[in-house]
């Protein structure tokens, strides 16, 4: 029992990240019908600014760069963090200026390879000594290390489950994140002009909607989520794999194999997604075998693909002519 | 049976239709036939630069008063230290031999290259080495996933390879060229079960075992383990694995925490040993943990702290070990770098020495010769102990067990083979 709410607890945590980061990946694939390979750079980007950030914001308060006593105020934790969408963001925006819309109307096998290309680069010039270097560090603490441990089980058998303060943060940021994005999408005027762009971007173009401008901002929020995505995750898991780690994109791959899941394309589909990811890792690594974590998401998405090859929510495509 | 993927393909056909209504989207598109002006400019532009990069090169080509051995090692990476640590031991023992006059009177000059801890930057580095800078001997490196990677291009290149501290027996398996300095696993596997089963601190009969999968070093060493601990009785009660750079170990270590085991054996690499260290003991593992020399890095109690208190691992040789041989080059080494040196600084100064030891003797430089006087090395006074080479190429030394107290490696025991 406590074994399994520990594992529950983990799975919940890290689906709330692969949710946030599959978000940018159906948003841009809803838009543009691509993949945007380069989104889970983004994800390095945020985790790396994050560091940056905090190793020179600890001690303008008066603590160590790489070791502080005690975590640093909230509101410059918050700072970080909203500093860190912003740039992210940006990089969004830069990215889709410069790369991808120069192609628009090229074939979207162009605009994938491109991806790519600008996924390399991002991984490679993040290596650079002067950008943020080809060693793993460690991240600061800036939240204070608190765990909630549950008892369970009396005399010989106790057993604990450890309910870190990270993991409720992780849990409660995405959500607010997720719900601000869905509001925002199916509340507002800005969300109508996206769902009308991603519905028929010609039509949307011929209502008067500024189409270059909606897809800006959806590479932009999908851009913020994926950083606080690499924010949250170097907080939950502080030893940072330099820019360039397979690892990184395997995050990015888990991610995306979520937004498939759930739909690609469908905002709520890419939530489900993510927590299922998580779920079906987790409880396959703890009750089968660890040997085999990744294998267990694939062969789901494989087997996804078989049942429902719309994904989970996604709707029917018909087939044009 | 149609996949997302055919359907959106079949979305993709839609540009078509678009390109003939103007719309806003296409405010600035470049033609195809622009494109190719562009990439034949920037074509032209690279083979003009890569020319004269080439060219440029071709000037240095190696003087004959000195030899070139060339070193491949990750001197950035998530196991940054081992390249970093293995140069240093190299580039002192060579220090120390152009000192004395340098090899047979030639002086000794070192390329190293960096291979970032990936199998394919090594085959890269050590192609480049062998082929572009026609290195004499190849020295490196430290994990034997990448020493497996380089070894065959040094093997028909016919240049030897001597790896510092690569312990998996393939490597030196791949052939005649291919030596190494340290202990191997079936040895360094016999030391740790043996010392789980009977010291008294850890005293167990029920083993957990966390392994990195990705690494032939990991499971090489994972497998010799468990044959020994199960052969002395014990049983292995979980065997769980992670992938070199995981963040999240919490789902192997539960499952390992409902195991109840007295010991967990980790024979991983230090960045990796130091996250699961942290995330065992936030999740109530109390009990000691132990590994081989992946562990060996100062980098280790950075990141771990006191997570490691009364944990063990195995070594090439302790810091600590009074004999002049080991104080003499403990005191060299801290009086070049200021710090001390970890065992794979240790097996790197080795390695070299054996080298120079080689081609001092060998009749000419070239790869055969000296290859065929390193299989004579009997009874190499090395820092890590006396190095025979048997007939596998592989030395037949001790090790040492190393404990964990606030961060760094104390000394606990020695155990020589066949003991």
């Amino acid at each position: 029992m406590a074994d399994f709410l520990q594992t529950l607890m983990t799975a919940l945590a890290i689906g709330s990240l692969y949710a946030l980061i599959a978000l940018g990946y159906t948003m841009v694939y809803g838009v543009l019908k691509f993949i945007n390979f380069a989104h889970s750079d983004i994800v390095v980007l945020g985790a790396w600014l994050s560091y940056s950030f905090a190793i020179r914001a600890l001690p303008l308060v008066g603590l160590d760069a790489h070791n502080p006593a005690t975590p640093p105020p909230i509101w410059m934790t918050a700072g970080i963090f909203v500093a860190v969408l912003l740039l992210c963001s940006l990089a969004g925006f830069l990215i889709e200026r410069l790369a991808y819309r120069p192609l628009r109307r090229a074939p979207r096998l162009n605009v994938l390879i491109t991806a790519i290309g600008v996924s390399l680069l991002l991984q490679n010039v993040g290596q650079l000594d002067f950008v943020f270097g080809a060693s793993p560090q460690k991240m600061p603490a800036l939240l204070p290390n608190w765990e909630l441990p549950i008892q369970f089980g009396q005399g010989e058998s106790i057993r604990y489950v450890v309910l870190p303060l990270i993991d409720c943060i992780i849990f409660a940021v995405s959500g607010l994140l997720m719900l601000a994005l869905e509001l925002l999408i199916f509340r507002t005027k800005f969300g109508t002009a996206l769902r009308a762009v991603s519905f028929n971007t010609d039509f949307a173009a011929l209502m008067g909607i500024p189409v270059d401008r909606a897809i800006s901002l959806t590479f932009m929020l999908g851009s913020a989520l994926a950083g606080a995505a690499g924010f949250l995750y170097v907080l939950k898991f502080p030893s940072m794999n330099q820019p360039a780690h397979s690892v990184w994109v395997l995050l990015g791959l888990k991610a995306f194999v979520a937004a498939v899941v759930g739909g690609i394309g469908n905002i709520r589909g890419a939530v489900l997604g993510g927590f299922i990811i998580a779920f079906v890792e987790q409880f396959g690594a703890y009750y089968i075998s660890s040997n085999y974590r990744d294998v267990y998401v694939f062969s789901l998405l494989i087997l996804i693909l078989l049942i429902k090859p719309t994904g989970l929510l996604g709707s029917p495509v018909r087939e044009k002519v | 049976m149609p996949t997302c993927f055919a359907t959106s393909d079949s979305e993709s056909c839609i540009p078509l239709t678009r390109d003939k209504t103007p719309t806003r989207l296409t405010k600035r598109t470049i033609s195809l036939r622009q494109f190719l002006r562009l990439s034949k400019v920037v074509g032209i532009f690279l083979v003009a630069a890569t020319s004269l990069m080439s060219l440029g090169c071709q000037s240095r080509v190696a003087s004959t008063d000195e030899i070139v051995i060339g070193h491949f090692g990750s001197i950035t990476g998530s196991e940054a230290t081992f390249g970093i640590s293995t140069d240093r031991g190299i580039q002192l023992a060579i220090e120390e031999v152009n000192a004395a006059g340098g090899v047979n009177g030639k002086k000794v000059r070192l390329i190293t290259y960096d291979d970032k801890g990936d199998p394919r930057e090594a085959g890269s580095a050590v192609t480049r080495l062998v082929t572009r800078d026609q290195v004499t001997a190849v020295l490196g490196e430290v994990a034997s996933g990448l020493s497996l990677a380089a070894a065959p291009i040094c093997q028909e290149n016919g240049v030897p390879m001597i790896s510092p501290s690569s312990t998996n027996p393939k490597v030196t398996q791949v052939g005649d060229m291919i030596y190494r300095v340290c202990f191997i696993d079936p040895f360094q596997g016999s030391v740790c079960a043996k010392f789980a089963r009977e010291n008294d601190k850890i005293k167990a009969t029920k083993a957990a075992i966390l392994c990195d999968q990705t690494a032939p070093y990991s499971v090489g060493l994972q497998e010799e383990f468990e044959k020994a601990f199960t052969a002395g009785g014990g049983t292995i009660v979980s065997k769980q694995a992670y992938q070199a750079g995981d963040q999240d170990f919490s789902a192997q270590l539960t499952s390992i925490r409902a195991s109840e085991p007295e010991v967990i054996f980790i024979p991983g690499y230090y960045t990796d040993v130091g996250n699961i260290a942290l995330q065992a003991r936030k999740l109530g593992l109390k009990v000691p943990m132990l590994g081989g020399d992946g562990w060996d890095s100062a980098k280790l109690g950075q990141i771990a702290g006191d997570a490691l208190n009364g944990c063990y691992y195995s070594n090439h040789y302790s810091h600590e070990d009074p004999s002049p041989r080991v104080q003499n080059f403990i005191k060299l080494y801290q009086g070049k770098y200021q710090e001390t040196p970890d065992g794979l600084a240790a097996l790197g100064y080795d390695a070299a020495r054996i080298l120079f030891t080689a081609m001092k003797t060998a009749p000419s430089l070239s790869g055969k010769d000296i290859a065929a006087e390193l299989a004579k090395t009997t009874g190499f006074e090395g820092v890590t102990g006396v190095i025979s080479m048997d007939a596998n190429r592989n030395p037949v030394k001790p090790a040492v067990i190393l404990e964990m107290k606030d961060g760094t490696p104390r000394y606990v025991a020695t155990i020589a083979p066949g003991e």
